[in-house]
């Protein structure tokens, strides 16, 4: 299955980006082959409003089954569940260790969004 | 690190002359300049720029007269009134342009095209009383609430960058979405009014605003000996609705004489108001715990 | 040939505006409207803390609220080409695999989704964001239509309310218009289409400062207009330096007064502190109504 990690980079060692709406790009990880590719998440940080809603999209549109990442608002978690993606909140660490810890069930999946939106 | 937006509702109670004596009392605070339509922070604590930023936010239509064949589809379509004729053909009238797409899509002619809009600027800048995050928004510009979260998320990752413990926000009047986006994920809001029925009426819809987004609410009245009975009932008001008062500033024209002097009153002299504000900084500190 | 305004009848659009809140607007307005002896309407569009009806204290004969149209989706209907999500600059509606999704709190009623859905699946169906509250015969003299448009706590969009009580200007007599602070988009809305404007500031720094942001948008929108500086002398002389510099009209100073805050706390107007200012608004909207037509643009 493919895990969409939010980032600032594009290696595993890079650091987990916090912001899920606003995130520079995602790192879509295949746990069965272990390749991962990147999917840019720039076009969403000019958008006018609901970069939440468009980074969603842009997750979903990549096949992600579950997605990592630390501030996920309450559209862009209802775009999420609705296509059956599991949010994990991780909000520190590299996406190496992120994925270490989604491997061996430390991480929850969340209920709910854990941030306001920023309203716009 | 906590982050505190001062708000008011309604204009002219005081807020940026109080946030900016709150600036010079705190000890280790990013100022975060949110009011971007009419900011006047700066005008206090003379930011020396570092980084300055254009912000663009939507787009505009802009219709190619050369290729417009005056068939008035655009206009038609248009919700807002912002397509006018104009010399045989029809142009858009940019301060009511909402940046929508629908004449750009179904023009015949192609002849609509679709920019990205610049909006204004940002700017992180130092200050005496710390470093500084600040905008401006160009006229006519809409004022969604986007570069309100920019100036805050920018002032949120200085805060933890520099190791400070506290981002000062100033907010804007009112309560539509830049104060929405000046408020929601604040650790408390601080609501500073007047004595006034409309002090009064705009202090209740504003704490109905954060009532709505659950966040705590201090409240102080400025300019308190104007109506001192109003001020009881303002503050009893106030803690029926669940907020927190914190003190009260006397009426003190030494305000703008600072204000006239490029001062914050805190840095003017002993005035009464200038002593009330620092008891005020003191309990609120207290009372939110930095 | 006579027009109406030969014949005596005003029908002129004034905005009152500012840059800075709090310098006066609403005092003005209110007072402005009280002055005059002939039918004037109050049109309150600071829709987010309208405080026109704290000193008009109208009886409200009519409340109707405002709606914008935003889409509903007849699911049947739908096969998720996602055209709609493309054309939505606002991530009002959005298709993701086999779904589309409406979030109506980030719509902005442009009705592109529905124009452009090649199965006719989207209809429009009302949300309500806010209500307008009308009465008449307001005032000490009775002669004021006095109308409150108001943006529910929560929403986000100022300006289609603001559309809204515009709607209610009646073209044979004196509008007058009080606008929201500040220079983006709600007072945009509200000055759009005036005759002429207000601009109220007080004589501080900050005063002026947001006075230049509220001439800058006037001059880009060729509107006309004129300062009234209030609480003169609470400050120095900048803000009249600057007007004769520029060449804008200042059209009245009212002076820094205890009495007036002191009266403005309890709800009472201008009028009642200050009564002999009557005859001097009367004058000024005489002046101004028969400057409208060949005033300048106010651009340099």
């Amino acid at each position: 299955m493919k895990i969409a990690i939010s980032t600032s980079g594009s290696t595993l060692d890079a650091p987990i980006d916090s912001r899920f709406g606003r995130a520079v790009r995602f790192l879509v990880y295949d746990t069965e082959q272990k390749t991962f590719s990147m999917v840019e998440n720039e076009q969403n940080l000019n958008a006018a409003q609901g970069a939440g809603i468009q980074a969603a999209k842009t997750v979903v549109d990549s096949g992600a089954q579950a997605v990592i990442s630390g501030h996920c608002g309450p559209k862009a978690f209802t775009v999420l569940s609705s296509a059956g993606i599991a949010i994990y909140h991780c909000e520190t660490g590299t996406i190496q260790e992120a994925l270490e810890q989604y491997a061996s069930g430390k991480l929850q999946p969340a209920k709910d969004a854990n941030v306001e939106g920023h309203w716009v | 690190m906590k982050e505190i937006v001062i708000i008011s509702g309604k204009g002219g109670t005081g807020k940026t002359s109080i946030t900016a004596s709150f600036a010079a009392l705190s000890k280790n605070a990013v100022l975060a300049d949110c009011d971007v339509d009419a900011a006047d922070l700066h005008l206090l604590l003379a930011p020396s720029e570092q980084e300055s930023h254009p912000f663009f936010s939507g787009h505009i239509a802009c219709i190619d007269e050369q290729k417009c064949s005056a068939c008035g589809t655009c206009q038609s379509l248009c919700r807002y009134d912002a397509i006018v004729a104009h010399e045989g053909k029809y142009a858009v009238v940019a301060s009511s342009c909402e940046g929508c797409n629908v004449c750009v899509t179904f023009c015949p002619e192609q002849a609509i095209d679709f920019p990205e809009r610049r909006c204004g600027e940002w700017y992180r800048s130092i200050t005496r009383c710390g470093p500084m995050i600040h905008a401006r928004l160009d006229i006519g510009a809409e004022n969604s609430g986007k570069l309100v979260s920019l100036v805050r998320q920018q002032a949120h990752e200085l805060a933890q960058q520099q190791q400070c413990d506290l981002v000062l926000i100033d907010g804007p009047p009112g309560i539509g979405c830049p104060v929405i986006a000046a408020t929601t994920g604040t650790d408390a809001v601080f609501i500073i009014t007047e004595p006034t029925c409309s002090g009064k009426h705009d202090l209740l819809r504003v704490l109905e605003l954060t009532r709505h987004f659950d966040i705590p609410a201090y409240i102080c009245v400025n300019k308190w000996d104007i109506n001192p009975s109003m001020t009881k009932e303002i503050q009893d008001s106030a803690r029926e609705n669940g907020a927190q008062v914190i003190g009260t500033v006397p009426y003190d024209s030494h305000i703008t004489k600072a204000q006239i002097a490029g001062k914050t009153i805190v840095e003017y002299g002993d005035s009464i108001a200038a002593i009330s504000i620092k008891q005020i900084w003191q309990n609120f500190c207290a009372a939110i715990e930095i | 040939m006579l027009t109406l305004k030969d014949i005596g009848f005003n029908n002129m659009k004034l905005a009152i505006a500012s840059g800075k809140g709090g310098t006066g607007k609403t005092t003005l307005s209110v007072a402005l409207a009280q002055a005059s002896t002939a039918a004037v309407q109050l049109l309150d569009c600071d829709v987010e803390e309208p405080n026109g009806h704290i000193f008009i204290k109208p009886e409200f004969t009519s409340h109707e609220q405002v709606g914008i149209a935003i889409p509903e989706l007849d699911e049947a209907l739908c096969t998720n080409c996602g055209k709609c999500g493309e054309i939505c600059q606002f991530s009002a509606i959005v298709t993701i695999a086999d779904k589309t999704m409406i979030f109506g709190d980030m719509c902005h009623s442009c009705g592109g989704c529905i124009l452009v859905c090649p199965q006719k699946a989207l209809h429009e169906q009302e949300k309500v964001i806010g209500s307008i509250d009308s009465a008449c015969a307001c005032g000490r003299n009775s002669n004021i239509e006095f109308i409150k448009g108001t943006l529910d706590i929560g929403q986000a969009m100022a300006p289609p309310v603001i559309r809204a009580v515009k709607k209610k200007i009646r073209p044979d007599m004196l509008t007058i218009i009080d606008c929201p602070p500040g220079t983006s988009c709600p007072m945009i809305t509200a000055v759009t289409g005036s005759d002429f404007v207000i601009l109220v500031t007080e004589p501080t720094p900050f005063g002026l400062h947001d006075l230049i942001l509220a001439v800058e948008t006037m001059r880009s929108m060729a509107l006309p207009f004129g300062v009234v500086v209030n609480r003169a002398g609470s400050g120095d002389n900048r803000v009249s330096d600057y007007c004769s510099a520029e060449n804008i009209p200042l059209l009245l100073q009212i002076a820094d007064d205890r009495r007036v805050a002191n009266a403005y706390s309890r709800g009472e107007g201008l009028l009642e502190a200050m009564p002999e200012l009557a005859q001097q608004l009367r004058a000024l909207i005489d002046k101004i109504t028969s400057d409208v037509d060949t005033s300048t643009k106010g651009e340099q």
